[in-house]
């Protein structure tokens, strides 16, 4: 098999800074993980190292089984790595979570049927002990962040899928985390509504200026949000490739026609294909 | 107004079924009594219509089909019988009175509700036992399946008996009894509902670094809800079976089910009938009451309507 961890930059520039540790927030290195199931040993994870610097957007992206959700939840200290090093805010991720260093969103939206979204989104801020007052002020500030702002007295049926989607981004915002995990969030929705979460999700990043690792499935998707894209391949799921983008960071939609999204559109393909066809 | 017209229907018909089923019935009793009164039937002594069939009996004496719906001890009662019985001793009786369905009724009731909240509490603490402890999973589940098997007629009289040797009488020994039968429902239905949350659900109080107790209070009751209530509407029912059954052993004193006894002992077939129809309507009233706080509760945790 071949194991090859390619971390080669389109930008010379962007290579320099990646081996700069001190502002690392998120750093795998050799990490392993191999779960027992009665077929005999799954390999999740095969010898992954990444870093991940303060401010970047991460997307990680290949095809089902290549572990690329195992590593978001190694990081939310979900799983846990049988070998090799990891380490979050210069914690081990357990540590990590017990500081409440990150919020994390998964696929569906996971909103309480029986609480209003303004419910909802005070739940994380409830169970850390913030005041009332504070939960007021908090879930009026992620509301109009996430452009909800009036729907805090609904009950999530009454939404749609993706005002769904955006609460439980409001609802992992909430606290301050300075890492979102997010999970294939907009995975379930369809192509129209993603593009405008897409676009979304990109302001509020450069509002809020967090370090976000972003699982998907869609290549235009990675590309167009991330700073850096990690290509990775299944069995065993490794990273077969790291591309650090060379895009501005203001970002309007049609920047997905330019020729420098295609090109690294092109090179996303071409990894994906590559780690498919050697197994 | 077609859904009612189906209802309507349905309960014609099943009233024309049981004054149908109450010629063949009491056809012998009605063709006794009138052969005593001198009027002539077919076969003419009860020595040659014991073993003739019902339906023959009334081909033979058509003129006797209206009386067996008017009889004073029939075999089987006609609805309207039951009706007038259920009307005279529910309306018309003081309720003090010994012969007060209301008296008895309430009775019954008082050691339904004890049981209900003594079965229901206990369920719900055996329920959470058994979700946050692997060795209460283990250990007090198959118990609870298997003392639902005893039947709980040949079990209550010896509740009833080792109580009272330790000197625990009246409503008590039919509230354990009440408890035993509903206890069990909300045992199953509230593992299952505390154990609803998905794995997403419990992995998003993970990262919040959620205790158990939060986890509890915030996702797994309210996730509960909807199991609780079923289980509620099961239990209260099982309650009344068991405070009737319990009401049984103790020599008929007071309640619906020594209305039963009592009617069944002097062959009171009306008494026996309309106690079976209170404690019927009994039942139905709690189930549609706790249907009726579900809606109310459900309805204030946002459920759609």
């Amino acid at each position: 098999m071949n194991m090859e961890t390619t971390t080669q930059a389109i930008h010379p520039e962007a290579a320099a800074s990646a081996t700069v540790p001190a502002n690392c927030v998120i750093e795998a290195r050799n990490l392993d993980l191999t779960f027992q199931t009665n077929d005999g040993p799954v390999h999740a994870l095969k010898d992954v190292s990444l870093e991940i610097k303060k401010g970047d957007f991460v997307s990680f992206i290949g095809p089902s089984g290549c572990g690329k959700t195992t590593f978001l939840r190694c990081i939310a200290a979900l799983e846990t790595p049988t070998g090799g090093s990891l380490s979050v805010n210069g914690m081990t991720p357990d540590e990590a979570r017990r500081n409440r260093a990150y919020g994390y969103v998964f696929q569906a939206a996971g909103l309480y049927p029986w609480r209003t979204i303004a419910k909802n989104i005070k739940l994380p801020l409830e169970i850390m002990g913030y005041s009332k007052a504070e939960q007021e002020k908090r879930v009026n500030q992620v509301l109009e962040l996430v452009e909800l702002s009036g729907f805090g007295g609904k009950f999530p049926w009454q939404l749609s899928g993706g005002m769904q989607q955006r609460a439980s981004i409001a609802r992992a915002l909430a606290f301050d985390a300075d890492i979102l995990l997010m999970d294939e969030p907009f995975g379930a929705l369809d192509e129209i509504v993603r593009d405008h979460l897409n676009e979304q999700l990109l302001k509020l990043w450069a509002r809020t200026n967090k370090t976000i690792g972003f699982v998907t499935h869609s290549i235009p998707e990675a590309v167009y949000l991330s700073t850096k894209i990690v290509v990775m391949s299944p069995r065993p799921g490794r990273i077969h490739d790291v591309i650090d983008s060379t895009l501005p960071k203001e970002r309007p939609l049609d920047i997905r026609d330019s020729p420098e999204f295609i090109e690294i559109a092109h090179r996303v393909r071409e990894g994906l294909r590559a780690g498919h066809g050697d197994d | 107004m077609k859904s009612l017209v189906a209802v309507l229907t349905v309960l014609a018909a099943i009233i024309a079924f049981w004054y149908a089923a109450c010629v063949p019935m009491n056809i012998k009793g009605v063709l006794d009594a009138a052969e005593r009164a001198g009027v002539e039937v077919t076969p003419a002594t009860a020595k040659e219509r014991r073993d003739r069939g019902e339906i023959g009996l009334v081909v033979n004496n058509t003129f006797a089909i209206a009386d067996t719906w008017v009889q004073e001890r029939p075999r089987l009662p006609a609805p309207h019988q039951v009706a007038v019985e259920l009307w005279e001793t529910t309306v018309e009786k003081k309720i003090t009175s010994k012969r007060s369905l209301i008296y008895h009724g309430q009775v019954t009731l008082s050691a339904t509700l004890l049981g209900f909240a003594i079965g229901t509490g206990l369920g719900i603490l055996l329920a959470v036992g058994i979700v946050h402890s692997r060795v209460m999973d283990m250990s007090v589940m198959p118990w609870a399946i298997v003392s639902q098997t005893i039947p709980i007629i040949a079990l209550a009289p010896m509740i009833i008996v080792v109580l009272y040797s330790i000197g625990v009488q009246g409503i008590i020994p039919k509230a354990v009894i009440s408890a035993y039968l509903s206890f069990f429902p909300v045992v199953v239905g509230m593992v299952k509902g505390l154990r609803a949350p998905d794995a997403m659900q419990l992995d998003l109080l993970k990262t919040y670094n959620a205790n158990t107790n939060q986890g509890f209070w915030k996702l797994r009751l309210p996730s509960s809800m909807p199991y609780l209530f079923a289980s509620l509407k099961i239990g209260i029912a099982a309650s009344l079976v068991g405070a009737i059954v319990g009401e049984l052993p103790t020599g008929a004193v007071a309640g619906l089910g020594a209305r039963l006894l009592a009617g069944s002992y002097y062959g009171q077939t009306v008494q026996i009938w309309s106690a079976l129809f209170a404690a019927a309507i009994l039942a139905a009233a709690l189930v549609a009451l706790l249907g009726l706080i579900e809606k109310v509760v459900l309805n204030r945790m946002g459920v759609r309507a």
